[in-house]
């Protein structure tokens, strides 16, 4: 990490940052190049993992009536997935789902936190693989419970057959079609993955941008100074998009089962 | 034909601002249409805000499908 920092102040990062900044060395086996079996971004998903596997299996051992601060704060986690997504978005039907819900909020939450934590500074979902697969669980999620609750024949004339008149049916259908089982996992992957791309290249711009004119001129020299306090800046704003991310994905999520298990269109 | 002007390097940079005028306008309208509905009715405000998070999601993706393909389409 300070060799990292010692290469940027020689000037040695090239500064617009591009794409290849977001494909770490391999660290098993160390160093290799074009080799990603197992990279940063796969040791943060791992560790995401065990983190949230841990948290909630100790925080739940021993439950307590009156909660320890650990379970207080586990159980909060899961009231506002609970209560203010899968209630809401679903209705009371939503509880069965709550645990799900919970689970995504929370990997994605903390996957998308590196992002910001020092010395991981990447999300792995800045990587399209891991909210494509997060997205193709969500869409896998609603048909299945889609076709479960209505049988498939009504499952899919509810959500292909808008009521309307059947003169306008023939534009409707493929545009449903269209939006309901194409747009929705593309864009939903699409989304977290351009957030967290966007977010990560916003402070390589400033931070490099920073050392660029370190090492350009004595006159731009001071400048650097405010492109970090930009990086600063924009480290909040990230926080509140990381935030804002893992609650759209779930809330989205939640809106497609609820969209399955309606009875109407 | 004679060249009066040209562009060198990538013209993705471009496309993209043009890109994010619309749903710029688009999130503007979401936030705007929820504060003018908290305002005249300020106990709806918790029972709209799931909503207001699902069009700003939706809208704000095609400003970030923006940012993705100015990348795929950069060379």
């Amino acid at each position: 990490m300070f060799g990292q920092a010692n290469v940027l102040a020689q000037g040695a990062a090239n500064f617009p940052p591009s794409v290849e900044d977001f494909y770490l060395p391999s660290i098993l086996p160390w160093g290799a190049h074009n080799s990603y079996w197992f990279t940063k971004i796969t040791f943060m998903v791992w560790l995401a993992v065990g983190i949230l596997i841990l948290f909630f299996l100790l925080s739940y051992r021993n439950p307590q009536l009156v909660p320890t601060k650990k379970q207080w704060f586990a159980e909060s986690i899961y009231g506002f997935v609970r209560n203010n997504i899968a209630v809401d978005m679903i209705g009371h039907q939503g509880v069965r789902f709550a645990p799900y819900f919970t689970t995504l909020f929370c990997f994605v939450l903390l996957t998308n936190a590196f992002a910001i934590i020092p010395f991981f500074q990447i999300s792995p979902n800045s990587h399209i693989a891991f909210p494509a697969f997060l997205a193709i669980i969500s869409y896998v999620l609603f048909n299945y419970v889609g076709i479960k609750h209505h049988g498939a024949a009504k499952y899919f004339k509810n959500s292909l057959i808008p009521p309307a008149p059947w003169y306008i049916l023939p534009l409707l259908i493929p545009i449903e079609a269209f939006s309901t089982f194409l747009v929705r996992p593309f864009s939903l992957a699409v989304r977290l993955f351009a957030n967290m791309f966007a977010g990560h290249m916003l402070l390589l711009v400033f931070t490099l941008g920073g050392f660029a004119m370190l090492n350009a001129t004595a006159l731009l020299a001071p400048v650097s100074v405010l492109s970090w306090l930009m990086t600063v800046a924009l480290t909040f704003l990230e926080f509140l998009v990381i935030c804002l991310q893992a609650y759209v994905f779930t809330v989205l999520t939640a809106s497609y089962v609820q969209g399955a298990l309606a009875e109407e269109h | 034909m004679d060249v009066l002007a040209a562009v060198s390097g990538s013209t993705a940079a471009i496309g993209y601002g043009l890109a994010a005028i619309g749903p710029g306008i688009g999130v503007g309208l979401v936030f705007s249409a929820y504060i003018q509905s908290t305002a005249r009715q300020p106990e709806s405000s918790r029972m709209t805000l799931p909503y207001v998070w699902i069009g700003f999601a939706v809208i704000e993706a095609l400003a970030l499908l923006g940012v993705a393909f100015g990348f795929v389409w950069a060379k």
